[in-house]
This record gives C-alpha cells, structure tokens and sequence, in this order.
C-alpha cells in the first residue's frame, strides 16, 4: 500500500527530494505539497539575475504545473498549514486536513528584520521571493533605494537595480563588504568594483531609524544624523530557519529544527530539510549542502542508508564584473600561515591560508581562475608542501616573475598628478621623456616637476625607470619598511594622486608585500591617510602607537601618565583643586610639573585612566596631548598683562593658538610657544613654531627644536596684526602636515623643502594661505574635540581585562 | 581541554588586544582578523612591556616599550631579538572565545 507523504513548503531543498523520490520509487508514496507562496518550486538564487533583468521568471521555474501533474503530487499552493497534530498523523491546513504516514519540513528560512522604528513601513522590504523581487524592478533611474547589508544577497540586490540606473546605496554595519565570506583585502576590491558601477557603499554605517511620510518610506536614518533619503528600503541583512510551526508541533528546535545525519527530526517520522534545519549545531544558506541533505532526505524516506556530512564550501557572487572567490577557513586559530599575492595593475588580489602542509583556505579577486583548482586541494586535504613555493601561481605555474616593485607607478592613470607643487601630470612627465629627457634633471628642467619642495622626486624617477627600462638608472632610497619597496614620499604622493583613502587601498594598490602592513609603515599610512583625507578616512586607533591610542603616555612599568591641558600654561585653584583630588583619589604617586607649563601625573593605572578622565572633565579640564605626534603645548609669558617690557598680549594670543591648534594630528609633536617680547621668556625659539611679539607686530619663525637636536628657529615673516600671525601659523602646520615624512619633526621637514618654498607657499601666495587654512579647518571640524571625554563615555570598557579568572579560582 | 569562555570576540578591538586575568599571570587575548584570535603572556620577556598595548599587524605584535616583534602563533621574538613569550590555545566558537583552563592553571567549574 502507498504511503503519504506531506511536505510543507515548496522550495529548491524539498524539490530537490521530491525529484529524487519520484524518480528511483515513482510509486512508493501519495505526495501532497503545501507552499504558503501562490507557485510551485523556482530556483530563488537565481533570483538576482531575473532582477538584473539578464533572466526572467519563467527563465528559473524549476517545477512547472505539468511536471507536479506528471509525478501525481496534490499541490496545495498559497495556503498556509494551521497545525499539525503528530499523534493522529494529521496536517490541519487553511482548507482542511491531510492525514500522513511521513512528514517533511521544508519551511525554509524567513528574511530577518531589524526592528528599527519605522520597520513596519510600506516600502520596507526583504529581498527574499520573487513579489520582492518585482518590487525592486519597479524602480527606475527616478528612484533612490537604499540597501541595509552588505553580504552577498544585499549586493546582489543593489547590483541588479543599479543596472536599471536606480541610484543604489548599500549601507553596511562592518568595516567591510561579505566579511563572513572575504577578508579586508578582497572586501574593498569588490567596494571598489561595485562603486565603479555606481553604487554608493557606507561602511561601518548604524542605522537608526527608517523615517516616513503617509506611512511610506522616505529616508534611512543613520545614527550620525545622515540622512538617506529612499523611495524604497530593503533590508538583506539575513535569515533565520523558519521554525515556528516546528516549534508549536513540539520538534525539538535550536537555532533550526534539529535532525540526525538521516536528516530525521526528535520525531521519527518527521523529517526537514534546508534552510530551516539545524544540524550539528550548523544553519545553511548556500545551495550545495541542501542538495546533499534533499539526496539523504529521499533516501531515508525509501529505507535506504544514507548519512549527510557537512562539507567545506566555496562563494561566488553572481555579479556582473566582480570575479570573486572564497573557499574554506580564511580565518581564525593558530598555527596558520598566509601566503598573499597582489597585482595593483590589474586589481588582483590573492590569500591562501595554509595549516600543517595543507592549504584550509583561500580568497581571491580579481583572478579566479585557479579557484576551483584551490577548492580542490582544499575539499582533498592535498598535501601542499612539495608546491608549497609556488602555490599561489596557481597549477600553470612555470616559474612566474616576482611582483613588480613599480607596478603601482606603472597603474597610475595619465592625468594623475605626480608634483602636487607644480600641477604636473604623469602624462606631461612620460611625455618629456620619450621626446628625450633622460634622467631628474631633465625632467625638472622642463615640466617642473620635483623642481619645489622635492617630496615626489621619487616617483619622477620610477616613472623614467618604467619608460626608459634599463637605460635609466634608480638611485636607491630608504624604502619605508621591508614591507614596501616604496619610500614615505612616493606613498603621500601616490595618496593623493590615485588617490587612495583606506588602508586597504594603499595594501592593494601599492603592493604590500604583508596582510596589513607592520608597527613601522602601519602608523605612518594612517597618519597620510587621516592627513591627506579627513572626512572620508576614520583615524583608526589600532594603527596607533600605545601612547595616542590610549591617551596617555605608558611609562617603563606600565602605567600610564596624565597630563590634562593648561591653556597656554593658565590655570585657576578649581583647575588645581580638581587635580589634586584626583591625585588624591587614584594614588598617584608622582606630580610633576612639566617643561610645557602644565602638570603631569605619574604612575596612573592603566585601568582607572577612564574614571580619572572623567573626575578631570568634571572640573572643566581636557586631554593635554602630551602623548601625541600632534600639538602639545603653546607655551607663553605674561606679556602686557603684567610684565613691563610686554609688546603684545601673548598670553592670550598663546591661548588662541592652542584653542585653534589643539587635537590636529602632525607628522611629529609640534610644540609652539609666543613670547611677549624680544627677551624671550617663553623660549619661542627652540619651538617648531615660535611667535615672538615686538612692538610693530608678530615674528613667526619655524624649525626650532631642543631634542637630541637643538635648533634656533629660522624667520618665517613678520606681520602686524593678531589675525594675521593666527594665520599664518596655521597655515604652516596645515603645510606640514601635508607634505612632512611621518615621524620628521617640522626642521627636518624645513630641511628637504626649504625655508624659499614655505616663504612662498604660506608668505607670498595669499591665496594659497587662505587655501592651507581652510584645509586646516576642515580637518579640525573632525579632530578639534576631547577625546578623554569620548573614551571615558564610550570606551572605558576596552581599559578594562577582559575576564578575570582569578577571581574564580580563589572561590 | 577544558575550554573556558571569556567573552565574545566583538569585546576585542580588530587588530587590537585585551589583557585576561588568570592564575598565571596576565595573558594578552589579541584578535589578529575578523575571526582570528590568539592569546599569549602580556609580559615581554626583555623588559616586561606590556604586549597588549602593542600594535598587531599580520599574526604578530609588537612590543610598545622597545619594538621586539612577537610571532603569535609560535611566541618566538622574531628578527635579531632572542625571546620567547608562552602562547596558550585558544578557539573561537559562534563568536565566543574560549580560552583552554589546564594551561592557565585554572582547574574544571565542575
């Protein structure tokens, strides 16, 4: 006698078993097919392509009406199951009941919704079946849509409507695209693709709120206070297993609906398969692994031996133009090593991760011919040790050429600017070289190029390399570190001409030789990025030395010294009161005053640093820097106020300049100070930039120092008004910090450039200065701010141990 | 192994390091990608920096008192420096970090 079967939800797993069922037993069971969805099984990855418009609907139906009428399975197509009662064996559907002998869960899986305020919105959508899916084809070049998630399906999503000339954002909560899938380098390749394709990409974006009107969707709302304005939402941020009618049946659920290896669930005669599974402790979303457990699911209902085992897994993201490929583990765990290859001129990235002889992982972009090759040896445990060398030429491998130091000048397009000083471009140099300009000289002398403050001779040079061959020989320079052949000056000049404005673009494009660079060049690229682009690149704390990322200066036992700011050395008993009670109050052993006019307190530590910050803000007091490569003090005398010989008020013009300067980063600590007059208490000229005021007016001289150097300051200008010396003091930190090598303080910088070319950027040029200052201030808009407040509010956590588990022992 | 969890990897900077009190000492639990997590003495052995503080690049850190660089997966001072800090075992499991109780003297809960 035939058997009934009831499955419970039409999709690609259980059609996959309903395929295998009715081919090896056509007989064996009385099928009845529910699916809450009006239609049969469609391939529902394919789903981006039908968007795209590359495929239609009736392109990706799997199981049309004649292929269920054939096989003789009853569908019940879009009507809902009510409840299922498992000792009667009876299905209670919306249009009445079905008895069964077997039971099949195929619910799937249901689009997760951040319950944002304004979720609930008409327009708001999942991307999820094929009513979503026409949603989203409705929108037109008029329309703005903006995707919540950055993982495969959200990219999906975006990509298809930006082929409709939709303006397409996708704003995404980690710092970068398909993180579970890519690592940094690949994410910001493919950010880097899908922006050529129009899309706008808002990396570590929180989004807050949907905002409406008439109860439809206008705009996202992110928690910085941008607004993203939309005419339709779509959130593609996950899935979860659709398990409530499991768990309302009384199946045992986890995060999916528990089954064995036989795909059977606590209830011996209830099986599931797909998305809303559980197993081992594992969910699925891929395709692959489903279609193995659909085999195992047909056999088990036929009494045949089968067992599902999970498998490794490869991605590939079906977007036009982003070839990109992941298999296996790319992360996590010890005993790991990685091998990377990069190739800026033709956007290629590649990391295998090898594990005792055997490659476990791999990520590619770009090129991914090889991919399948590597899933091989990944899915096979080859050992890789023989090959181990060259591996990552993949298995055409001959005996490739290593990659090419000046690939990254070679990539560069025409009209990029190689001399910042003098607006020349490389298509002026390659040009005045082919017509027979052999070596710096030459080139100089005709475009002007490296003929200023110098700083991208290098990248002259490179360039008459790459078109003279080996008629042109390199001098060699210091390159940063080993993991670049590229100098401090070649990469802030390639910074901004390519330009490049993550870390992850300046690994790529250049060619870094290491996953993410190393304490020598790591901090140095985060201070020309954060430099060269303040409001897209976020100053990223982990590529800080101790001292700036905590705030505080460590000392030789660990603890740390808090030095709060004394503006220009002033200070009042409600000041002092608040530090000695904090002296008081965190044990501090050691107070000290300091050789900048204010008081530092030694021997802080390391965990009460968010608390002491906090007493300190109370009192009106803000972090003095005295840690950072950035403005420390601007030390002053009391000038007019109080003393007789007093030109101008220096102490207040000394206040001014901190409260303009203060939280700007610099290549190297800048130290300022304003004397009153020519007799110079305040020591202006052994400063990077000393104001000495006289009776007609400001001298500003540059380039002092009083380190393992000591330097008298060289005369900058002199002029007569306040505003004016304000000015021009910003304007040459501004100029500074744009052009210095990290970690040169300002002489050195003065040196390489010299004191004619300052004179005419920051003296002569007043439009220039004006330009210099403007750039200063934006800048500012960002860094201009406390960050002992921010990290006593918002950080304090990360001073803190992660666990303490003595605490546990000693119980 | 007796795996003690310690709190979820998203506690732990990216490229970044928190210390973890234990009966032997403090251990610095760095997480070197996404989900990449090593854990090894805070303590370097030339003149005790802090590790934790240091700056993590690839699967190393660097000390942040004199720059000795650590491999984190062997311990071994790399370069011309001569040390070696003690690295424990250390797994991630649905984002928790679970760090192994017998080697850090921490005997079962049960």
């Amino acid at each position: 006698m035939k058997q009934k079967l009831v499955v419970i939800g039409a999709g690609m797993a259980s059609g996959r078993v309903l395929e295998h069922l009715t081919d090896a037993a056509p007989d064996a069971f009385d099928i009845t097919l529910f699916n809450a969805e009006p239609r049969g099984n469609y391939n529902r990855i394919m789903l981006s392509p039908v968007l795209s418009g590359e495929k239609t609907y009736e392109d990706i139906v799997t199981h049309d009406d004649s292929w269920y009428a054939e096989r003789g399975i009853t569908c019940r197509f879009g009507e809902k199951v009510l409840k299922i009662d498992r000792d009667l064996k009876v299905v209670e559907g919306e249009n009445g009941h079905v008895a069964y002998d077997k039971l099949l869960f195929g619910t799937g899986s249901t689009p997760f919704i951040i319950p944002l305020p304004g979720h609930d919105l008409e327009g708001v959508i999942a991307y999820r079946d094929l009513e979503d899916t026409h949603r989203m084809m409705g929108m037109g070049p008029d329309n703005k849509v903006v995707v919540i998630g950055g993982g495969l399906l959200g990219l999906e999503a975006a990509a298809g409507m930006a082929a409709h000339g939709v303006d397409v954002t996708v704003v995404h909560i980690m710092g970068h695209l398909m993180e579970r899938q890519l690592d940094e380098a690949a994410g910001y390749l493919l950010k880097k693709s899908l922006e050529d394709k129009g899309i706008k990409i808002r990396l570590l974006a929180n989004s807050k709120q949907i905002l409406g009107e008439d109860g439809k969707v206008r705009a996202l709302l992110l928690d910085d206070g941008t607004e993203l304005p939309c005419d339709l939402l779509v959130m593609a941020v996950g899935i979860r297993p659709a398990t409530a009618l499991a768990q309302e049946t009384g199946l045992a659920v986890g995060r999916g609906i528990h089954v064995d290896d036989q795909m059977v669930t606590s209830d011996a005669d209830v099986l599931a398969v797909g998305e809303c599974v559980e197993h081992q402790g594992e969910v699925f979303g891929l395709v692959a692994p489903l279609y193995d457990q659909a085999k195992v699911v047909a056999a088990t209902l036929l009494g045949d031996e089968a067992a599902f085992q999970q498998k490794t897994l490869s991605t590939k993201l079906k977007v036009t133009g982003c070839d990109l490929f992941s298999a296996g583990d790319f992360a996590e765990a010890e005993g790991r090593e990685d091998i990377v290859f990069r190739d800026p001129a033709r956007g290629v990235y590649k990391r295998l991760v090898i594990e005792e002889d055997k490659l476990i992982g791999a990520v590619m972009y770009g090129d991914t011919a090889d991919g399948s090759w590597f899933f091989g040896l990944i899915k096979d445990e080859t050992c890789i040790e023989e090959m181990r060398d060259t591996l990552i030429f993949g298995p055409a491998y001959q005996g490739g050429d290593a990659a090419d130091p000046l690939s990254a000048v070679a990539a560069l397009p025409p009209e990029a600017e190689i001399c910042g000083c003098n607006g020349v471009c490389k298509s002026d140099i390659v040009e005045v070289i082919q017509g027979g300009a052999g070596d710096l000289g030459a080139v100089r002398a005709t475009t002007k190029a490296s003929a200023s403050c110098g700083t991208c001779t290098g990248l002259v040079e490179q360039l008459l390399q790459v078109t003279l061959g080996d008629d042109f020989q390199m001098p060699t320079a210091q390159p940063i570190c080993g993991c670049t052949e590229l100098t401090h000056e070649d990469v802030r000049r390639l910074i901004k001409s390519k330009p490049l404005k993550s870390q992850e673009a300046v690994w790529q494009e250049l060619g870094w030789t290491s996953r993410n660079g190393c304490h020598v060049c790591r901090p140095a690229i985060n201070y020309y990025l954060l430099s060269d682009w303040p409001l897209e690149y976020q100053d990223d704390p982990q590529s800080r030395f101790v001292n700036e990322r905590k705030h505080a200066n460590i000392q030789k036992d660990g603890t740390f010294s808090v030095v709060p700011r004394m503006w220009g050395g002033i200070t009042n008993p409600a000041e002092l009161r608040a530090i000695a009670d904090a002296a008081d109050k965190y044990d501090v052993p050691t107070v000290k005053v300091t050789g900048g006019q204010r008081i530092d307190l030694l021997g802080v530590k390391g965990e009460d640093l968010p608390a002491i910050w906090a007493d300190l803000n109370r009192a009106g007091l803000v972090s003095g820097h005295a840690y950072s490569k950035g403005l420390r003090t601007v030390k002053t005398c009391v000038g007019t106020d109080h003393c007789r010989f007093g030109t101008q008020d220096s102490t207040g013009l000394g206040i001014k300049l901190e409260k303009i300067l203060w939280g700007s980063w610099t290549p190297h600590k800048l130290k300022l100070a304003v004397s009153g007059c020519p007799r110079n208490c305040a020591e202006a000229t052994c400063k990077d930039i000393g104001v000495v005021c006289v009776d007609s007016g400001y001298q500003i001289s540059i380039g002092g120092a009083a380190g393992m150097d000591v330097k008298e300051t060289e005369l900058l200008c002199q002029v007569p008004t306040e505003d004016e010396a304000i000015e021009v003091v910003m304007a040459v930190t501004q100029a500074y910090r744009e052009g210095g090598k990290y970690l040169d303080r300002l002489y050195k910088w003065l040196n390489k450039v010299g004191m004619d070319w300052v004179k005419a950027q920051v003296v002569e040029d007043l439009e220039n200065r004006v330009a210099l200052v403007a750039r200063f201030e934006l800048s500012q808009s960002i860094y201009r701010k406390d960050p002992w407040a921010e990290h006593a509010q918002e950080k304090a956590r990360d001073y803190a141990p992660l666990a303490d588990l003595t605490l546990e022992a000693a119980e | 192994m007796n795996w003690i969890d310690i709190g979820h990897i998203e506690e732990v900077p990216l490229r970044g390091a928190r210390v973890l009190k234990t009966p032997v000492g403090c251990i610095a639990v760095f997480r070197t990608g996404e989900a990449e997590i090593f854990a090894a003495s805070n303590s370097c052995p030339h003149k005790q920096g802090p590790l934790s503080e240091g700056i993590v690049h690839g699967q190393s850190v660097t000390c942040p008192l004199h720059n000795w660089v650590f491999d984190l997966n062997t311990g071994e001072a790399q370069g011309s420096d001569d040390g070696r800090i003690d690295v424990y075992p250390v797994r991630l499991e649905h984002g928790r970090i679970l760090i192994d109780g017998d080697a850090i003297g921490q005997r079962s809960a049960a």
